[in-house]
């Protein structure tokens, strides 16, 4: 379960930088097994939003409650472990150009302490569901940006997590490679696996027709239970 | 626990390629370790050597008599019934003067030095090298050899004063004097040789801070996703401690080698040397011990550069 209550964050001034506030007064509660996407313009805080669960970010006031355990509260020591339970698709895909693709997906079972073999097998399962098995060997460079997608969903998912957190995952990709990505989504999410998704393409969120959080400059603005948008009068 | 273990053996894989990448910048910090390590520590194993050499000698000092040319039988025996009844001395022995000759004679190369101490002595050497009457041109005295029984300098020392003042002696040595300030000069070389390694070590852990702090900026996105899959810090911070520790092990090694090789070739010489002081001395280089010693220090000297290095590089990112 995620749970955000009255979750505010805000940047203090730089010295290049007026202070920004990324998010006010943000309440919600994802189950889990939801599929969940948060809706927004660019600087809505949709990236901010998924930063705060994964305790990248920490909130300037307010709770982010994963688990039972409050993320702005844990110790440094043991975020590795919260983090363990995530799987990031990042919006800059965050690859390693100088390992293999194989070598790329391992790492976050390399981190987890698995044993050689078991690991080997989990990432082919991994590479296989996301279509780059017989890519193993290969270098990401040479990957198309929509595989390079693929492979960062292939890092994020050979871990098993309990939450899949991606961030624009269909950026910068044509519509049937998009849909491709969303249903893959959609079959993690059918085997268990909680999916946030943050978003600002109208077009997938219409086909899609899932909850969606809508943000609007920091704000929650609007929830919507399966398509129909209800807008939240603060 | 075999998770941990299989952890470890990966990350210390990791950096063993690591080494074999960046082979010159590896290559050139060995270097630098095996040079600074090998000077402290060949000193160590020089002034080792000179201590077992010091150690060879009579440890316990003696006090040397020596009677004027012109002492009679009698001016002997009163000397010998003084020390008999000095509670002070041990033992003590009569070494005539036939007898100090024939024991320097035999000592290769110094019957000719007597021959010609004796001739000097006649003021006509021309004749006494025909037909040396050694018993009246032996130029060495009587001799009393006294071993006390305190090995305190400053009682040994009133001893040798005190003798010194007896009729027909015509002075007194102390022979542990050399030996005692061959022995300071090791316990000093000992004290600059710490010095020297405390300054190195300084400079070595300096250099391996510098060559992790380039590795972590080129590593920067490996790390930052490390993190962000969930790596602990102790994960992220072990291949670059492994990779400092096998940088210090492998330069420790390299100084022990080089200190073999030139204590091999000294020996060759110091061979020849001590022949002609007809001793029989043979330099050892770093003993079993002292080379582990060695290796040990430099792992850990490499480690703590890395763990230094890291600890304060790792805080800035994320």
């Amino acid at each position: 379960m995620i749970g955000f209550s009255q979750v505010f964050k805000r940047y203090p001034q730089g010295r290049n930088s007026q202070a920004y506030s990324a998010l006010s007064n943000i309440s919600f509660t994802i189950q889990p097994g939801e599929m969940v996407f948060i809706a927004g313009h660019s600087g809505a805080g949709k990236s901010t939003l998924l930063k705060l669960i994964a305790g990248i970010e920490l909130p300037t006031a307010g709770s982010v409650i994963v688990n039972g355990q409050n993320v702005g509260k844990l110790k440094p020591a043991a975020m590795p472990f919260l983090r363990r339970n995530f799987g990031l698709v990042f919006q800059q895909h965050k690859l390693l150009f100088d390992r293999t693709v194989f070598a790329n997906v391992v790492l976050p079972l390399e981190i987890a302490g698995f044993e050689r073999r078991e690991a080997a097998r989990r990432v082919r399962a991994a590479l296989d569901k996301v279509g780059l098995l017989g890519k193993e060997k290969a270098w990401p460079i040479t990957l198309s940006g929509g595989e390079q997608q693929r492979l960062c969903i292939a890092r994020a998912v050979v871990n098993r997590p309990s939450f899949l957190l991606a961030d624009e995952p269909t950026a910068n990709l044509d519509a049937a490679y998009a849909n491709d990505i969303i249903g893959m989504f959609q079959s993690f999410n059918r085997v268990g696996v909680t999916v946030v998704i943050a978003t600002h393409d109208e077009a997938m969120l219409t086909r899609v027709a899932p909850r969606t959080i809508a943000l609007k400059q920091g704000e929650l603005v609007a929830e919507a239970e399966h398509g129909v948008m209800a807008e939240r009068h603060a | 626990m075999k998770a941990w273990f299989a952890q470890h053996v990966r990350a210390l894989s990791a950096s063993l390629a690591k080494l074999g990448r960046a082979r010159l910048a590896m290559a050139l910090n060995v270097l630098v370790f095996g040079v600074a390590l090998s000077l402290p520590a060949g000193l160590y194993a020089g002034l080792d050597n000179l201590q077992r050499f010091a150690g060879n000698l009579e440890r316990k000092p003696q006090i040397s008599l020596f009677l004027t040319l012109d002492a009679s039988a009698a001016d002997t025996a009163a000397i010998e019934s003084r020390l008999r009844q000095n509670a002070g001395i041990a033992s003590f022995a009569f070494v005539p003067r036939e007898n100090a000759l024939e024991e320097f004679r035999q000592q290769a190369g110094l019957g000719d030095v007597i021959a010609q101490l004796s001739h000097r002595q006649q003021g006509d050497p021309a004749r006494n090298a025909r037909n040396v009457d050694e018993q009246a041109n032996n130029p060495l005295p009587d001799a009393f050899v006294i071993n006390a029984n305190s090995d305190e300098p400053r009682t040994l020392d009133k001893m040798r004063a005190e003798f010194a003042q007896w009729p027909a002696v015509e002075h007194a040595t102390l022979d542990s004097a050399w030996a005692e300030k061959l022995a300071a000069a090791v316990a000093f070389g000992r004290l600059a040789t710490l010095f020297l390694a405390t300054l190195l070590s300084v400079a070595l852990i300096a250099v391996v801070f510098n060559t992790i702090r380039l590795q972590i900026m080129t590593l920067r996105d490996e790390i930052e996703v490390a993190r962000l899959i969930g790596a602990t810090d102790p994960f992220i911070r072990r291949p670059f401690l492994y990779y400092g520790a096998a940088q210090g092990f492998i330069g420790g090694l390299l100084a022990c080698l080089m200190i073999a090789a030139a204590f091999a070739l000294l020996d060759e010489n110091m061979r020849a040397f001590a022949e002609l002081y007809a001793a029989d001395f043979r330099l050892q280089g770093l003993a079993y011990g002292d080379s582990m010693a060695v290796l040990a220090f430099s792992a850990v000297l490499g480690w703590l550069g890395a763990r230094l290095s890291v600890g304060r590089h790792l805080k800035q990112s994320i």
